[in-house]
């Protein structure tokens, strides 16, 4: 078991592209971290680089305590499960399992036990004997992770190991990862672009972007408290509402449109202005009641409803011409297009960020 | 999707096909006929009338040690051909292949004797080591080796070793190079992590996966050698010295134009006919099922 620490890593390829800069976090031991941006943010080759494949321009990547940059990936004692699974085309489901432990010289009884343990886990008992091209997309995946936990490695490492099956065994995979990291207690760091995998299954999350960390925490701690636009935008699904104000004779209004908000929320708005974000399920469509103490009111035009069953989601804008805001509510409410609702949200659920920064403004000061 | 033209009448098609037909007509199966009806056949010394033997002429063929040792030969001089011409293509391409940036002006240089006829490559290494004036036989005796190809059968059996391989290496390498980039490189870096030193890696999991690319090759390679060196030998050594480089091929033409053995040299020809079929159709069979692994 092991911690993996990265202090100020950085990546600049042959190219002179630089891929990842100044990285910072420590993963604390048999914890599941999970690295989350948009494509082409740097997660990959962060990963590559706790794994040895690439190499680490600045900065240190410790294992276990130990300074692995100069280490080989056989010595680093991690075990990796690629996004194509990377399964040994020739060699059959049982070998592709016990190549890890014959190339480190374990005993034939040992692997034996081992890889028989990982297929029951596993459930691929049946499929010991067949080549990984006579399995389905599923299977193959279970073969990648039994490859990797028969060795019993110090940290698991996962490159988007889901991104290639259907959405229903995708779901079931992710419980299953979860459930077999929680047994392992293996330290594991996770990468994906899909944040609804990220937050299920972190205990840690790392946004990042454009190469650089946005910011580190529990998924429902950046849920609640974003510290920048970009992670306010991606965490959260529909994602944020995110509306440009500024300060008028009442309180905030909206830079685009006419007046659509109602109360002030007492802090000074920076120069350059802000966005405010409230999260779609985070705003009620209310009769004549006032806007909660210290929340805001807003006055919204319904475009289009869409209800599913068990939420209705709103499109619409804010006063007669503002910005578009999305609302999520509980089951099914009756609103048609065209009407023009009083919606409300609490102060607790505002968010307020600096438009040139990016940065959060609290409103709590 | 069926892709079918449609033609009105009988004509068009045959007079499409027609020019196709009549070339393998004219230049093989006329020829192929021909070979194995003059292999039943034996002339008398003067070459005025021929006499059908039946199979005398095998007969006779099977009969002489001679035979037997231009077998015996063929089989070294391909074997040693063969396995080096592979193996120095496969090294090759393992290190092109680490550093494909590089590669493309590697990979012209290593194409060039491919684009050399076999005749033109012959007389190349013939000058390079010429006993007396050819530059590598000069160097080799500045370094102390006496070097003779034209008297000293280990070295005429050398040079055309040399000459042979040197000419294939760079086909073998195209295919090769193409067959170790189609190998996934998360396969390989998962096998790196998985404790696999380089070495290792290479025999355990490259190699296998290399395996049709290999097996292709070496059928290609196997009938280049029985056929394709006809011309790198004649103009080294011409089957010498005392046919210590005469291969099956090379003694179908001696025996037939120089020795005017036509009925011998017939039944040769078909004897090799039967060599190439047979390999062909051993390929076909593997190529089809692709050499599963
Ligand atoms: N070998 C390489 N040489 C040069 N640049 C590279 C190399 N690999 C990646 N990059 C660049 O580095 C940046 C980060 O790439 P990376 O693969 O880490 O992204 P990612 O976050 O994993 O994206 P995705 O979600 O699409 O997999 C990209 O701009 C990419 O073009
Ligand atoms: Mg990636």
């Amino acid at each position: 078991m092991a911690e993996v620490v990265l202090t100020g890593v950085g990546k600049t390829y042959a190219g002179g592209v630089t891929a990842v800069t100044d990285v910072e976090f420590t993963v604390p031991d048999g914890a599941f971290c999970v690295l989350v941006g948009p494509s082409g943010c740097g997660k990959s080759t962060l990963l590559r680089m706790i794994a040895g494949l690439e190499t680490i321009t600045t900065g240190t990547v410790s294992i276990g305590g130990r300074v692995v940059n100069a280490v080989e990936p056989a010595e680093r004692d991690i075990a990796m499960v690629f996004q194509n699974y990377a399964l040994y085309p020739h060699m059959s489901v049982y070998d592709n399992m016990a190549y890890g432990l014959r190339n480190r010289g374990t005993p034939k009884a040992e692997i034996e036990t081992r890889v028989r343990e990982a297929a029951r886990v596993l459930e691929l008992g049946d499929l010991l004997a067949r080549k990984p091209r006579q399995l389905s997309g599923g299977q193959r995946q279970r073969v990648a992770m039994g490859r990797a936990i028969v060795r019993k490695p110090q940290v698991f490492l996962f490159d988007e190991p889901l991104s290639n099956l259907d959405a229903k065994l995708r779901v079931q995979m992710r419980v299953e990862i979860r459930r077999l990291q929680r047994s392992l207690a293996t330290t594991s760091v996770y990468v994906t672009h899909d944040q609804l995998e990220a937050m299920t299954l972190a205990d840690m999350l790392v946004v990042m972007n454009k190469g650089r960390v946005e910011q580190i925490g529990a998924p429902l701690d950046l849920y609640r408290r974003p510290e920048t636009l970009f992670v306010a935008g991606f965490i959260g699904a529909p994602p944020m509402n995110l509306i440009d104000v500024a300060i008028g004779p009442d309180g905030l209004r909206p830079v685009a449109g006419d007046a659509g908000i109602v109360g002030g929320l007492g802090i000074a708005v920076p120069a350059t202005g802000a966005r405010l974000g409230i999260r779609p399920e985070h705003l009620h469509v209310v009769g004549d009641e006032p806007a909660p103490e210290g929340g805001i009111a807003l006055s919204y035009t319904v475009s289009a409803v869409e209800a599913v069953g068990a939420e209705t989601f709103l499109h619409g804008r804010l006063g007669a011409t503002g910005p578009d805001v999305v609302i999520r509510e509980p089951g099914t409410i009756a609103a048609a297009p065209g009407t023009v609702r009083r919606v409300v949200a609490r102060r607790d659920d505002l968010h307020l960020f600096d438009r040139e920064t990016g940065r959060r403004i609290p409103l709590d000061a | 999707m069926e892709k079918r033209a449609i033609f009105q009448g009988r004509l068009l098609p045959f007079a499409l096909v027609a020019p196709q037909l009549v070339v393998t007509l004219v230049f093989f199966y006329w020829p192929a006929s021909q070979a194995v009806w003059q292999s039943f056949l034996q002339e008398d010394a003067f070459g005025l009338s021929s006499e059908f033997v039946g199979f005398a002429n095998y007969r006779d063929l099977f009969a002489k040690a001679d035979y037997y040792r231009t077998i015996g030969t063929t089989a070294f001089f391909s074997a040693l051909v063969t396995a080096l011409s592979l193996s120095i293509a496969l090294f090759l391409a393992v290190q092109a292949d680490r550093q494909l940036k590089g590669a493309t002006a590697y990979r012209t240089l290593l194409i060039w004797p491919y684009a050399v006829a076999p005749a033109v490559a012959g007389v190349l290494w013939f000058f390079m080591f010429q006993p007396s004036l050819g530059l590598v036989s000069q160097g080799l005796r500045g370094l102390g080796f006496t070097w003779n190809p034209l008297l000293d059968s280990t070295d005429a059996m050398a040079l055309v070793v040399m000459a042979a391989t040197w000419k294939q290496v760079s086909y073998n390498f195209l295919f090769f190079l193409a067959g170790l980039q189609a190998i996934p490189k998360s396969v390989i870096e998962a096998a790196a992590i998985d404790g696999a030193r380089p070495v290792r890696r290479f025999w355990t999991i490259v190699f296998p996966l290399l395996s049709p690319t290999t097996f292709y090759l070496f059928v290609v390679n196997v009938v280049y050698v029985f056929f394709d060196t006809f011309g790198i030998i004649d103009a080294t050594t011409a089957g010498g010295p005392a046919k210590a480089t005469e291969t099956l091929v090379y003694k179908v033409y001696s025996d037939g134009r120089v020795g005017g053995d036509l009925g011998g040299s017939a039944a040769q020809s078909v004897i090799l006919m039967v060599i190439v079929i047979a390999l062909t159709a051993v390929q076909f069979r593997f190529i089809e099922r692709k050499v599963q692994y």
